[in-house]
């Protein structure tokens, strides 16, 4: 017997060039920040420093915002549509282009792996601005009546799991419909929206149509309540969703909010079992769980159930964990001790409320965060871990008997963003995916995305859709009343 | 056999029936992030070393003669000339008439130890009587081959004969009986679904195959990561059941050093170590042979070598 041990294969750093800090990008220039304060931003796998950047308080926020709104009336709505267009496609092709240097640096900043920084977010990221740029002159046949109009200033808030993409599912809508944005990116990821804003200098976007600004919650506050924007735009927990929904209330402006899951994943048994134990640890450890839209529930037909567990911790002892930045990592770092912190505290719960954990068996490094494979096997609905989104690799197992208690155990979740049907029959999915209330439901696959496909939840999920024509239609004033 | 049928065409079709299908599009996913996996340094030196040792270095071309196969079995016993490290290969392979030579010239050679397999049962296209079938194999095995490599016949697989295709690999493998070990061709491109991979998959193991195989070699497409995983899937399950480890044989369009490390990372992640080994994987192949070649001077010599320091054969 041979023992197949692959070699370390890490992509090279040399990529990257990280500044020792970074200023806020406001006018389409570096400027340095009005508070004068700084935060580190740390490689989760090694908790190494990579850099330092400003954090923005509100004069600087106020800065962003009139920069946004002077761009907005002097140059980006006298823009001509096609020449947006242009723009966009100048921002997707230098995305391509410069695709290792991004990938590189999310994975370093966030501890996702470069498998996936390389081959789904980067790329993704990509396809939002090409699809984007593709609409920008085609608005007024889009189905949205005569002459859509833009809001004007968008404020938008990105989360760290996903940092360009979730920066690029906010600023190509939004730069499509001719908005111009204040984007604040998550506090422990800001690098990659940071050389995001070199890449709108490259791409010559007109100054102040993109705004970033970096800082912590306060920053995000004073964003969401400064009273010259139009729209705002987030992607995050179901807390700070319900803050910001509470503060724009008063001001009637309309907002774009993704936040929490607790997607279930049903395996019926007549599923094709080697691929559903494939989607099944996609679902939940692509990125680490921290995913919105991630399949932290599993339901399994009770008549399949052992099996199914043989084969679910099989291939979970093939899951490679460690430096994401070596090219066959499966699964990398936790983004943050805060973040391990809070998977530990619930993980902890289950096992007190009775649930059986198992882990895969691996050795994890001793510096930075990290959180092995798990399973929670006879797990109830009444149980902590099947209804609070952990946002880790940590999957949830409860079993059903019928199609009917599956849905019913399924939808029993204050949330309602994703939801995957694993049966090889036809006719079984399209009746589950009529009965499931989530707003994105994947059939014998899961996690794929695309840039023509809405994406948004039901319920504390959010609200409205990002992506495809739904997701242009959150950027636009449509109908008789739009001025 | 193996305890999970009783012999009968019902209880065989019946489990056949029962085994769980295959989605395409997942098991494609699977199989190509398989493939990017990233085989360095150490790790590839060694993978190259086991590729060579697992090929069954093969002519299987109407043109064949005896000094075709004479030059194949020196290459078997010494893949290197210049260099004595490297491993033998794991058996050649040669039509029905060619196994006395080839094993004549394995022993002249110093191999004594490589196998002979000889395609059989009308190899490729299976188009002939029972009768015809056992004879191929009996002359083959007695002119010295230790392996059988038989293919089924996917008319009656495809018809739904499943029991005429048992029998025929059960008759097949009782003229081996000890003396050789079948490998059993599915010709895969022919059966088309993944489905019928698996199903096909298990009527081989269920009727007494040492090994499966995916292709002919003249069929095209061969030996898919695809077709291969759904394989490594079936063996790895049927050892489960029965505690029986069966053999895996991709042939057919493996013709890098890349695509024979992407062979053995489906192994290593799905079947898993234990059939990382000649005795369960064998890589049916002929210009694959000379890529693995150059690719180990080059992790030895640090530079890519032009193709005339291997030997063309």
């Amino acid at each position: 017997m041979n023992k197949f041990e692959y070699a370390p294969a890490p992509e090279s750093r040399s990529v990257v060039k990280i500044q020792k800090d970074y200023d806020l990008f406001i006018g389409g220039k570096f400027v340095s920040a009005n508070s004068n304060k700084r935060f580190t931003t740390i490689n989760p796998a090694t908790e190494e420093i990579l850099s330092k950047v400003s954090l923005a308080n509100g004069k600087d926020v106020d800065r962003a915002v009139k920069a946004a709104r002077t761009a907005l009336n002097k140059t980006w709505a006298k823009t001509k549509p096609k020449e947006r267009a242009k723009y966009l496609y100048r921002i997707a092709r230098i995305l391509q282009e410069r695709a290792r240097e991004f990938a590189v640096l999310e994975s370093l900043d966030n501890g996702k792996p470069i498998r996936e920084s390389r081959d789904v977010d980067i790329p993704l990221a990509a396809a939002h601005f090409f699809y984007h740029a593709g609409w920008a002159d085609k608005l007024e046949y889009a189905g949205f009546g005569d002459r859509p109009r833009p809001h004007g200033v968008v404020g938008q808030i990105i989360p760290w799991n996903f940092p360009l993409l979730m920066l690029s599912w906010k600023i190509a809508p939004a730069l499509a419909t001719g908005n111009t944005v204040v984007l604040k990116p998550a506090e422990t990821t800001p690098l990659t929206a940071l050389l995001f804003a070199e890449v709108c200098q490259q791409a010559e976007l007109p100054d102040g149509v993109v705004n970033i600004i970096t800082g912590d919650g306060s920053t995000g506050a004073a964003l969401v309540n400064h009273k010259d924007i139009d729209k705002v735009a987030f992607t995050g927990s179901t807390e700070v969703g319900k803050l910001i929904a509470c503060s724009i209330a008063e001001r009637g402006i309309p907002a774009t909010l993704e936040l929490g899951g607790k997607g279930a994943n049903i395996v019926f048994d007549d599923a094709p079992i080697d691929e559903a134990v494939e989607g099944i640890v996609n679902g939940i450890f692509f990125n680490q769980g921290h995913v919105c839209c991630a399949g932290s529930r599993l339901l399994l037909q009770e008549n399949i159930a052992d099996e199914f567990l043989i084969r679910l911790k099989d291939r979970m002892t093939k899951i490679r964990v460690g430096d994401p930045l070596d090219k066959n990592t499966d699964l990398g770092a936790i983004n943050s001790s805060a973040q391990l912190a809070k998977i530990k505290e619930i993980s902890d719960s289950g096992d007190k409320e009775g649930a059986t954990l198992w882990s895969a068996p691996c050795s994890l490094p001793a510096k930075g965060f990290w959180y092995p494979p798990t399973i929670f096997t006879g797990v109830t609905q009444a149980h902590r871990i099947a209804r609070e989104e952990i946002f880790g690799p940590v999957l949830s197992i409860l079993t059903f008997r019928t199609p009917r208690e599956a849905i019913e155990k399924a939808n029993n979740t204050p949330y309602g963003l994703s939801a995957g049907i694993w049966t090889e029959k036809g006719s079984k999915i399209l009746w589950a995916a009529q009965q499931l209330k989530a707003g994105v439901i994947w059939a014998n696959t899961f996690n794929k995305f695309d840039p023509a496909s809405p994406f948004g939840g039901y319920k504390e999920s959010g609200w409205g859709r990002e992506g495809g024509r739904h997701g242009l239609g959150a950027y636009l004033k449509i109908g008789k009343g739009a001025k | 056999m193996s305890g999970l049928i009783d012999g009968s065409e019902r209880s065989l079709l019946t489990f056949l029936e029962n085994l769980p299908g295959v989605d395409k599009v997942g098991a494609d996913n699977r199989a190509t992030m398989l493939g990017t996996r990233s085989i360095k340094t150490s790790s590839k030196s060694m993978a190259i070393d086991l590729a060579i040792s697992m090929i069954d270095l093969t002519t299987l071309e109407g043109a064949d003669t005896p000094g075709k196969v004479r030059s194949l079995a020196a290459k078997a016993v010494r893949p290197d000339p210049t260099d004595p490290s490297v491993p033998s290969v794991g058996a050649i392979c040669v039509y029905n008439d060619m196994v006395e030579v080839a094993r004549k010239y394995l022993d002249a050679f110093g191999g004594t130890q490589i196998p002979v397999a000889a395609v059989s049962t009308a190899f490729p296209s299976g188009r002939a009587s029972m009768a015809v079938k056992i004879q191929d194999t009996k002359d083959a095995i007695s002119a010295g081959a230790s392996e059988i490599d038989m293919v089924i016949d996917r008319g009656a697989f495809l018809s739904g004969r499943l029991m005429e295709v048992f029998e025929e690999i059960r008759e097949i493998k009782e003229v081996c009986s000890n003396e050789a070990h079948l490998k059993v061709i599915l010709e895969t491109g022919e059966l088309a679904t993944y489905d019928n991979v698996r199903r096909a998959s298990y009527l081989a193991m269920l009727a007494g195959a040492d090994f499966i195989k995916t292709s002919t070699g003249k069929v095209s497409p061969a030996a898919t990561p695809s077709v291969v995983l759904v394989m490594l899937e079936a063996v790895r399950d049927f050892y489960r059941l029965t505690g029986q480890r069966i053999g895996v044989k991709p042939a057919g369009g493996i013709r890098t050093t890349k695509d024979a490390i992407k062979q053995l990372v489906l192994v290593n992640e799905t079947a898993g170590s234990d059939w990382l080994n000649p005795n369960l994987f064998r890589i049916g192949a002929s210009a694959l042979l000379n890529d693995l070649l150059l690719q180990r001077m080059k992790l030895k010599s640090g530079h890519y070598s032009s193709a005339n320091y291997v030997t063309v054969d």
